[in-house]
């Protein structure tokens, strides 16, 4: 059995979302953990969930790393267990350092909100470990700062340590511009660290986990998570 | 108290010599600076509904569903399984003329709190934008800038924005029009009211610190603009969405308990109307004293903290010894909140600042006693609009270029640039998501699923206000009908000109009329709304624009019928009655031609009711393929918007048309009551059966398939047009005439 927490900062908004997907996918429980707490002691898995923390002012997850749940959690990730981030969960673990690269605004300067294709790029972190290198996954973003940018050598050295995880793509799994939603370099959708437990992605799986809501996919994220806590 | 306010002083902050008079009457007094400033704000149009008060006593307001009609902070109806929607459509249009980020946003900000002031949770957006021609740079300024502002707002509430309606026409130019519609859901016996009862209750004010923003925003509201609008911009609030999500949690989480008597947000006119109201309504009184109100900028005197306009603020009343659980919950979310003073059992309201009595008044002189006018209403000469036929119109030669152009025009492209900015997904629970007849979210754990749409077409109210009320509403249920739902209830903004013209006054009377009747024809409540006069600016008029919003039940939303062409081969049907090819008023005329005139189509209420009890019959989900309601650009507009799913996929089609004179009225005609179907082959037989059942004509009018949209005229190939081609101008059009 495992146990996931997902944090809450004022003004997360997905954590219903990540919670009934991971309980709906799982099976596992998973627990709501409020931006105060000190410590995140039998969790095997941390999950930073979107929305707007501290109401991503300064800049999106500018603020979050400040808050005391913060510090278990980075001592979380410097133990090997699972830290993953999804959207504005991807930016704050950015502002943590745990993950590389920072978020610019989308190249079109506004909002978007649609279905994006991912292609998955490595099966070495907690959401594609289930996963085959080469699949598609449709799921819908919903963000105005997903352009990840990086220094060339980061980037180099990204790519080359196969720390990018998913690619945004089109039907035929090309990674071509009409498929970027947001100007991200490389196309770049997730990624994850050197040590291969901290992950992230834009878009949502959270939004994907049923077919009431258009598709399944974000399934897989989940499983692969659920399978790392095992492994 | 410092001495009588002047005439002069009334006249100027927007109240009449009479009204000046009756205050008196009132108070045995003159009033002083501030109970003016008080009533001037309390006792205008925005807030008093002096000039539509008589009129909306008309709308039926009853049914066994509505828990709670107008009156209260937003209607609540029963869906069923012990819960309630609770909803309600109010305008922002004024401040967004001014400022239309801010003016939007707020708009957003404004709605929301009327619905989780209720005990509701907002699980659902809807927003309804007119604005000038995108041709005009100052009109593709406002609206991208109030599109983002409502991002802004909704996404950051982590509320998806699930539908609405965009149109842009002249009359809208220098005064653009932004309803923002909210929906929450509440267990239906804990839905909380703003009443002030038990004497003695303490009174706190939580949330945002009071500046001296948006004084006299109320006043702004009911009045019309001249070319000095834009020194108005101080009068807009500015809004932080990121306040209200936690006050919204923090006012959640504190009303699972039972320390509240009553809650009420701080809108138009701030504490003077959230004090007077809550009071008011339980027959109580209240005394506050404004040194203890947490104030944003110091030196604020009584007049500007009563007046002040300033976002993301809550009135409480709490139970007596129940403080400490307020506190306890809005220190956790990091908020102010602090006692301001108590409900008194004398009936007034009465104010303190340093020391002094700076305010006295009866509540209900500030609220029940506000004059209600009769004003007279005269219908113009023009009336009735004469008829547009096709003979008064030149026959276009290019078919393929009449229904291209008609795709990526501002009426009928798609409105995916606008809802793309808008996370429509967040909470997980939209099923139908926009670009469809209707908005669906479902409860999670329960099969029930709530369908929501918010309709309304200025043109047509502009030529005949009686018919343009009665389609508005038919149009919505139609839309409810496309996915299946049953509508449970009804709000409305109406969005009218100066009400002190008697043509205005006319088209007002007249179009509440035109709901009316068919709001009773649908049996169909309104639970609540709200009207904005004086869209006037510099002496022109909008044209009339009643929105209405329809709330509908799907009792199990994975049973409902889709809204695109789902597979090639499958048979295409018009549902509804013959003789749908009025083009008065329509979208062909005005993107084609550029008129606006000519009568809009006769409601057939008769019809729409039949369409509906077809729609919903049991088995009708599984039989039809796709459903699309036939409105603005009629057949053809359906069937181009039935190719084009919103998850980018395409399919063709065919459509086959019998016609012996112009084809313009059987391709743009928008006669009311009609849908477009697409069936598999082996279920049209079951689903004319259903349609025979109520009385429903079916006419098959072609085909899905293919890669094309082709229109075949009494046989002959009339219009064809790639997939690929007409994919780019309906989905892109909109987007790029924006941002241009």
């Amino acid at each position: 059995m495992a146990r996931f927490a997902v944090l809450v900062f004022p003004g997360t908004n997905c954590e219903g979302d990540v919670l009934h997907a991971i309980e709906a996918v799982t099976g596992q429980p998973a627990e709501l953990v409020w931006h105060k707490e000190g410590s995140l002691d039998g969790f095997d898995a941390a999950v930073v969930p979107g929305g707007f923390a501290h109401g991503d002012y300064l800049r999106a997850g500018g603020l979050a790393r400040f808050s005391p749940v913060m510090e278990p959690l980075i001592q979380m990730a410097e133990s090997g267990r699972a830290v993953v981030g999804i959207c504005n969960g991807f930016q704050i673990l950015q502002e943590a350092g745990l993950l590389p690269g920072a978020m610019l605004r989308n190249e079109s300067l506004s909002y978007v909100c649609r279905d994006v294709r991912l292609r998955v790029e490595a099966n070495s972190s907690p959401l594609t470990c289930g996963l085959a290198p080469g699949a598609t996954l449709r799921m819908p973003v919903g963000h105005a700062e997903g352009n990840f940018r990086a220094d060339d050598d980061v980037l180099e050295a990204l790519e080359a340590d196969e720390q990018v995880i998913f690619r945004y793509c089109d039907d035929g799994g090309e990674a071509s511009d009409a498929a970027n939603p947001n100007g991200s370099r490389n196309n770049i959708a997730g990624v994850r660290n050197a040590r291969g437990n901290v992950a992230a992605l834009m878009p949502h799986p959270d939004r994907a986990y049923e077919e009431a809501l258009g598709g399944v996919d974000g399934c897989r994220l989940f499983e692969s998570l659920h399978r790392f806590t095992e492994s | 108290m410092s001495g009588p306010a002047t005439l002069e002083a009334a006249l100027a902050s927007g109240l009449s010599s009479e009204e000046f008079r009756q205050i008196g009457a009132l108070l045995g007094r003159p009033p002083n600076p501030t109970e003016l400033g008080m009533f001037s704000a309390m006792w205008s149009e925005h807030c008093s509904y002096k000039s539509s008060r008589r009129h909306l006593a008309r709308f039926p307001t009853e049914s066994p569903r509505v828990i709670e009609g107008p009156g209260e902070n937003a209607g609540a109806v029963d869906i069923g399984h012990g819960l309630a929607a609770v909803f309600k459509v109010e305008s922002h249009n004024h401040p967004t003329f001014i400022e239309p980020f801010q003016g939007a946003a707020t708009g957003v900000g404004g709605i929301l709190r009327d619905i989780f002031t209720m005990g509701a949770r907002p699980v659902a957006l809807m927003n309804s934008l007119r604005f000038g021609p995108l041709s005009v740079p100052k009109n593709r300024a406002l609206f991208t800038g109030a599109v983002a502002g409502i991002a802004n707002y909704g996404n950051s509430m982590g509320i998806p924005t699930v539908g609405g309606e965009v149109f842009f026409e002249d009359c809208y130019s220098l005064n653009p029009l932004v309803n923002a519609f909210a929906l929450g859901i509440a267990p239906a016996d804990r839905i909380f009211r703003a009443r002030a009862e038990a004497p003695g209750s303490p009174v706190w004010c939580v949330g945002s610190k009071t500046g001296r923003d948006g004084i006299h925003g109320a006043s702004m509201a009911s009045a019309a603009f001249d070319e000095e609008a834009e020194a108005k911009r101080p009068t807009v609030q500015v809004g932080d969405p990121f306040l209200e999500k936690l006050l919204m949690e923090a006012c959640l989480e504190l009303m699972q308990g039972d320390a509240l008597i009553a809650v009420q947000d701080m809108g138009a006119a701030g504490l003077t109307c959230s004090t007077s109201e809550v009071a008011s309504r339980g027959g109580a009184g209240v005394e506050i004293d404004l040194d203890r109100v947490a104030q944003r900028e110091t030196g604020m005197n009584a007049y500007e903290i009563m007046l002040s306009e300033s976002q993301e603020r809550m009135l409480l009343v709490v139970r007596s010894g129940r403080e400490a659980e307020v506190t306890r919950i809005f220190d956790k979310w990091d908020l102010d909140a602090a006692p301001i003073g108590s409900v008194s059992g004398d009936g007034l309201l009465r104010v303190r600042h340093q020391g002094q009595v700076a305010a006295e008044v009866p509540c209900r002189a500030l609220t029940d006693d506000a004059p209600a006018f009769d004003r007279p209403a005269a219908r113009p000469s023009w009336w009735p609009s004469p008829e547009v036929t096709p003979a008064d119109l030149p026959e276009p030669t290019d078919w393929n270029a009449v229904v291209r152009g008609l795709a990526g025009s501002p009426e009928l492209a798609s409105r995916r640039f606008v809802y793309e900015q808008y996370d429509h997904m967040v909470r997980s629970d939209t099923v139908v998501r926009p670009g469809g007849d209707a908005g669906v979210v479902r409860i999670k754990g329960k099969e029930l699923g709530i369908a929501m749409t918010l309709d309304g077409n200025g043109r047509y109210t502009a030529r005949d206000p009686r018919r343009g009320g009665a389609l508005a509403v038919a149009e919505a249920c139609r839309n409810l009908a496309a996915v299946g739902a049953t509508p449970v209830g009804a709000t409305n903004c109406l969005n009218f000109g100066n009400p002190e013209r008697p043509e205005i006054m006319w088209e007002f009377t007249e179009a509440i009329a035109g709901m009316t009747e068919a709001l009773q024809a649908l049996g169909v409540p309104i639970t609540g709304g709200n009207v904005s006069f004086y869209n006037e600016t510099e002496g022109a008029n909008i044209f009339p624009t009643p929105v209405v919003g329809v709330v509908g039940v799907l009792e199990d939303s994975t049973r409902r019928i889709p809204q695109h062409f789902a597979a090639a081969g499958d048979l295409l049907f018009l549902a509804g009655p013959e003789g749908g090819d009025a083009l008065g008023a329509s979208a062909f005329l005005k993107e084609r031609h550029g008129r606006t005139d000519g009568r809009p189509p006769k409601p057939d209420l008769d019809a729409e009711v039949r369409l509906g009890a077809f729609l919903r019959a049991p088995g009708a989900a599984g039989l039809a393929a796709s459903a699309r309601d036939l409105s603005e650009g009629g057949l053809a507009a359906a069937a181009v918007e039935s190719l084009f799913a919103p998850d980018g996929s395409a399919i063709g089609a065919e459509l086959q048309v019998e016609c012996a004179g112009r084809l313009e009225g059987p391709l743009f005609g928008e006669g009311p009551a009609r849908a477009l179907l697409s069936v598999r082959p082996g279920d049209a037989e079951a689903l004319a059966g259903l349609a025979s059942r109520e009385g429903v004509p079916l006419t098959e009018v072609g085909a899905v398939g293919g890669d094309a949209l082709r229109i075949r005229v009494n046989g002959s190939p009339t219009v064809s047009l790639d997939l690929d081609g007409l994919a780019d101008v309906f989905r892109n059009s909109l987007g790029r005439l924006a941002l241009a």
